[in-house]
């Protein structure tokens, strides 16, 4: 809502600058965005009066005019308006003048006549965006006044941005009760006073769907002058409000919008068939608006129809049908309530927005309807004359919304705010918002404005209270609530250790979009269809991803584009995984690295990021679990993983993270240069619950012996080690794997592997004896096993 | 001493003492000391000449090979020393280092600083004794909006720019359906927040589809408007570690009223005005409110025996302010070299 200052201390004029009141109005919860001058800077132009316009004897476009400025000689002024003429008062910016921009009026020779000012066009004032022709003033601008002084020029005009719940305050005369209730001054409503009727003449109305619109008011205006134009002052205010002035009678209309904020429409009654049926729109029926749209309307929407179909869209936008045209000389003047339940969302439904759609979502006056079309009949007849009909004001009263009294305790408004108000300080607020009250035992019975449609709770009406005594007058309270411990629960994940592992390992978080490129998406799980955006911001954006690396490649690819060759990165956040019982949105944890394991550095050569690297980065996550040695690692194919580089984390039996080289395919579509490795595990499967167990340290000494063994290669060392484990009983305390070497030194399709055998007991110090059937029943089982055998 | 024992002890402790004091290093003293003092010494044989003399000189001349072996043992001693502390000299003068090198080995990476941020949130809010809760990102309308007093085409919901998966499923526009998840679970009192992700159809030069909010929760028996101004003025001061200047400006939720927002004086400019704060000398960080009688009804607690604050703020945001980052677009764009800035 845009409005001119000075139109509101019209109504209020509380002793405060622009800048202290547009203050005073955020605080009280109405924010002003914006405050511009009303015209741009300028100064030295005057009221005057055109005697006499002569043809330039050298240019055939120009006139040389004689302007009269009250006093002193008549100027000759040269101008090429089309629209000048003897008679006329007009803006003369004389020698000296300042224009918009900084531009200086001299004196000028034009096709060798000499001319002493020029006369001025709205544009060139900066008070339209394009103007045809000069401005004419009308017959009682004062000749030889300043121009600026007497449009009221140095006003402001002040923008706020409301929220939906204060529809009342859309208006001068909402804004005006706000101020006054601020500043405790008073108030100068706007009189207004029937337009007596003139005839008999009424126009038959039916709701007939009361519950939407539940008041319809209208009159008859015969006779108006097509050629009249609005008054400039009108059209000054309607600019300062941000409208555009186009007709007189959609300019008042416009005008007691933004005064009293009741949107009204006018239509060309020559065009209206025998009635007007406020009604739900048939399916299908069609209507050509005011914008040249034709929308088809559905059953929902409440429309302004007469005998043959719909006219106007109620409360949104009239029909190109019934619109008052420049020949129009009868109109109906509409002024109804449509009750904001049945209208809200219709105009964005069609694609719409407009001032009255705006406000009738938003709750308008109840109350207003009557008063609206009298103020509006009142300034129309003054500009275009004619002959107005009685009011109509057809109400199905039932259906109009019903203000029951609200009860206030003083007690729980300073429970709320936190502190005591005197009574006599909520009640001078409320009385000065507007309201009635009526006090009872601690309190009172406090009647709302028709218009506050925000005021449904005890506590709005305390917020109100809050508001204008000032929120920064609150006291600031430092009472603690709920003191003590909270639950804690030792083994559950610890998604910030998780985090800080990671990056001490050399990784870098990143955050992602939770939309991902379909494309990519279906690359990586072809059988996995992500849940699909309605409403997409962009094709690239439009699928929730079902894993996390969809955005870890795009950001390895991003970064490799930016010649950054050591990627290292992870996220963390839910993947969305559509499945038969429905949408799964699982905590989890990617990462990706992608070059060299640690930054480029001297004295050691770079070591590249390979599956064991990724392994032992992701080892170390699970060590964070309480329960590593419950995770397992077992070799398994995916659609986005190199198949021999591969490989399913089970936990408990269940699948809960994958592990492995990006498939050289789709790395090469990636563009990616060099073997991205990538993993991604479920958070839950991380909260094993599992806490430390104490087992006592043995005093004895350690024995520790080597063995070299080749197996197949196909042999998995997992598989190997549990045989190990299991041959070699409760003496192991511990299983190293020291090297594994395939190549030349033994045969094709066989590796040796150099393990550590670390026994001890914690009761005594082993025997060569002891120690020695150990080994043995190791290598045995090994042996039957895997066939394995000693490598010499 | 005149030698009378004829074992030219005298001579051999000097040749000794030379071939000591010739002894290049450690290696050559050894062997010296083998030669002279070892099993089958040179010095350790005269004694068994012992027994070829005369019994009654035996004494003397046993005391005086003695003499000369302590002599030779205490040169020994000296020269190893000697050497010792030449060859410690040589070693730190090769062992020394280009200390000003860089060190080798892995490097810490970082966290993104909007995780950053929110820890900064958790842990001031912790102190408070707030728990974290958390709720699906993917979520129900009526969680989202008519839960929290926003019906179906009310003007606020047009407000949020939602992505919708059908009618029912949308991407949540903020974090306050935690709220609402946790005040149907759980009994108040309850002192929560609800860090997370938070979605807008909205894409331009300072918005981002995908961004971050943390709503916070109070209800309990006492709580008042006084009571939520202290928390925000205890969090954004400790936040921004700097005595701000707060103002709360009357505002509209659908979920809360009495509603504000939370301004500080631009902490770009110290108030004065400039482009951050659009020369107005103040940042709106923060929305809050007491909850609305009709959001207890919604998740069944007693509006007339509780009362509760909730907040809300955009990370983002804060992080901006705290780290002078100018554009919104960077968080998401991972570029490395902006993310290591903040590790």
């Amino acid at each position: 809502m845009r409005f001119s200052e000075s139109w509101l201390r019209e109504w209020v004029n509380p002793s405060v600058d622009t800048q202290t009141l547009a203050d005073q109005l955020s605080m009280a919860g109405l924010e002003v965005d914006a405050i511009t001058p009303a015209a741009a800077v300028f100064s030295g132009v005057a009221v005057g009066l055109v005697i006499e316009v002569a043809s330039h004897p050298n240019a055939e476009k120009l006139h040389v005019c004689t302007v009269d400025l009250g006093e002193g000689e008549p100027l000759t002024i040269v101008c090429g308006a089309a629209n000048v003429a003897a008679g006329m008062r007009v803006p003369v910016a004389t020698i000296g003048a300042v224009m918009p921009g900084d531009f200086k009026i001299k004196r000028a020779r034009l096709r060798g006549v000499e001319s002493f000012g020029m006369i001025c066009s709205a544009s060139e004032l900066g008070l339209a965006e394009t103007s045809s022709g000069i401005l004419p003033l009308p017959e009682d601008a004062p000749l030889g006044a300043d121009f600026r002084a007497w449009l009221g020029l140095d006003d402001a005009c002040i923008e706020v941005d409301l929220t939906p719940d204060r529809g009342d305050c859309l208006s001068i005369a909402g804004l005006a009760w706000e101020v006054a209730a601020i500043n405790g001054c008073a108030l100068t409503p706007l009189d207004v006073d029937p337009v007596a009727a003139a005839s008999e003449e009424r126009f038959p109305v039916s709701l007939e769907a009361p519950e939407h619109c539940p008041r319809y008011a209208c009159r008859i205006i015969r006779g108006i002058d097509p050629a009249a134009v609005t008054p400039l002052w009108m059209r000054e205010r309607l600019r300062r409000g941000g409208i555009r002035a186009i007709s007189p009678v959609v300019d008042v209309t416009n005008y007691v919008l933004l005064e009293l904020g009741q949107p009204m429409h006018g239509f060309d009654l020559g065009c209206i068939k025998r009635e007007i049926r406020v009604r739900l729109a048939a399916a299908g029926e069609r209507l050509h608006l005011l914008n040249g749209e034709t929308i088809v309307l559905r059953p929902d929407t409440l429309v302004i129809a007469d005998a043959a179909g719909p006219l106007a869209l109620a409360g949104i936008m009239g029909g190109a049908a019934s619109a008052v045209e420049s020949e129009t000389r009868d109109i109906l003047l509409e002024s109804a309530f449509f009750a904001p339940a049945g209208i809200s969302g219709k105009a964005r439904s069609y694609g719409l927005h407009t001032d009255s759609s705006h406000r009738f979502e938003r709750g308008v006056d109840p109350g207003l309807q009557v008063r609206a079309l009298e103020r509006a009949t009142g300034l129309l007849l003054a500009i275009v004359g004619g002959e107005a009909g009685p009011v109509v004001d057809v109400t199905a009263a039932g259906h109009l919304p019903q203000r029951a009294p609200l009860t206030l305790r003083s007690a729980r408004c300073a429970q709320i705010l936190g502190f005591t108000l005197p009574d006599e300080t909520i009640a001078g607020i409320l009385e000065r918002l507007g309201m009635t009250l009526v006090p009872v035992a601690g309190g009172w019975q406090v009647t709302a404005p028709s218009g506050r449609f925000d005021l449904v709770h005890e506590v709005d009406l305390i917020a109100d209270v809050g508001r204008i005594y000032g929120y920064d007058r609150i006291p600031v309270s430092h009472a603690t609530s709920a003191a003590g411990t909270r639950a804690r629960p030792e083994g559950a994940f610890d998604l910030d250790r998780v985090r800080l592992l990671l990056v001490d390992r050399g990784f870098q978080e990143v955050i992602t979009y939770s939309f991902v490129n379909p494309e990519l998406q279906a690359r990586i799980e072809p059988e996995v269809k992500g849940l699909a955006l309605a409403n997409p911001i962009s094709a690239e954006l439009s699928v929730m991803r079902p894993s996390l690396w969809p955005g870890l490649l795009h950001t390895a690819r991003y970064n490799q584009a930016r010649q950054q060759e050591r990627v290292r990165i992870f996220e963390t956040g839910l993947r969305f995984r559509p499945g038969p019982d429905g949408l799964r949105q699982e905590a989890a944890i990617g990462g990706l690295t992608l070059g060299a394991v640690d930054p480029e550095q001297w004295g050691a050569p770079a070591r590249l990021a390979d599956f064991y690297s990724l392994k032992a980065d992701v080892e170390a996550l699970l060590a964070l679990s309480g329960d590593p040695a419950g995770f397992h690692f077992v070799a398994a194919e995916h659609p986005a993983l190199h198949p021999g580089q591969s490989a399913r984390i089970d936990y408990a039996g269940q699948p809960v993270g994958l592990l492995g080289m990006l498939h050289p395919a789709l790395a090469a579509d990636l563009d990616l240069t060099g073997d991205a490795f990538l993993f991604e595990l479920d958070q839950a499967a991380l909260s094993t619950g599992v806490l430390p167990r104490f087992t006592p340290v043995s005093r004895y000494p350690a024995i520790r012996r080597d063995l070299a063994i080749v197996v197949d290669e196909a042999v998995a060392y997992l598989e190997l080690a549990a045989a190990i484990r299991e041959a070699a009983g409760e003496l192991l305390r511990d299983l190293v794997l020291f090297d594994v070497y395939v190549g030349s030194k033994i045969a094709a399709g066989q590796k040796s592997l150099a393990l550590g055998l670390i026994l001890q007991v914690s009761s005594q110090t082993l025997t060569d004896q002891v120690v020695d059937d150990v080994v043995g029943r190791v290598l045995t089982r090994l042996v039957s096993d895997f066939g394995a055998r000693l490598r010499d | 001493m005149p030698e009378e024992s004829g074992l030219g002890i005298d001579p051999l402790r000097d040749s000794a003492l030379a071939a000591i004091a010739a002894a290049p290093d450690l290696a050559a003293l050894d062997q010296v000391r083998v030669r002279y003092l070892g099993k089958s010494g040179e010095l350790t044989a005269l004694l068994k000449q012992l027994g070829g003399l005369p019994k009654d000189e035996r004494p003397a001349a046993g005391a005086l090979i003695n003499v000369a072996k302590d002599a030779v043992a205490q040169a020994i001693d000296g020269r190893k020393s000697l050497l010792e502390q030449a060859a410690l000299a040589e070693r730190l003068a090769a062992g020394r280092l280009d200390v000003t090198l860089p060190g080798r080995g892995q490097r810490a990476g970082g966290l993104h600083p909007v995780t950053r941020t929110l820890r900064r949130i958790e842990r001031l809010f912790a102190d408070a004794g707030f728990a974290v809760a958390e709720g699906p990102e993917v979520e129900t309308a009526y969680h989202n909006f008519e839960a929290l007093n926003i019906p179906q085409h009310h003007p606020a919901r047009a407000m949020h720019d939602t992505f919708y998966f059908d009618a029912d499923l949308l991407l949540r526009t903020h974090t306050s359906p935690v709220q609402i998840r946790v005040m149907t679970e759980q009994a108040p009192p309850l002192k929560i927040i609800a860090p997370g992700r938070v979605y807008r159809c909205d894409s331009d030069l300072t918005h981002t589809p995908m961004f971050h909010q943390v709503e916070g929760l109070l209800v309990d028996e006492q709580v008042s408007f006084a009571d939520l101004k202290g928390v925000l003025y205890d969090f954004l001061t400790n936040f921004f570690e700097r005595d701000l200047k707060l103002r709360f400006r009357p505002s509209y939720f659908p979920f809360t009223e009495p509603s504000a927002e939370v301004d500080i004086a631009c902490v770009m400019c110290g108030g004065t005005g400039c482009r951050v704060c659009k020369q107005t000398g103040w940042l709106e960080v923060l929305g809050c409110g007491m909850v609305y009688p009709e959001v207890f009804r919604h998740v069944g607690i007693d509006p007339h025996r509780y009362l509760g604050y909730a907040f809300g703020m955009g990370v983002e945001r804060l992080a901006m302010l705290r780290y002078g980052i100018d554009d919104i677009r960077l968080y998401f764009e991972n570029d490395l070299r902006f993310l290591r800035q903040f590790a």
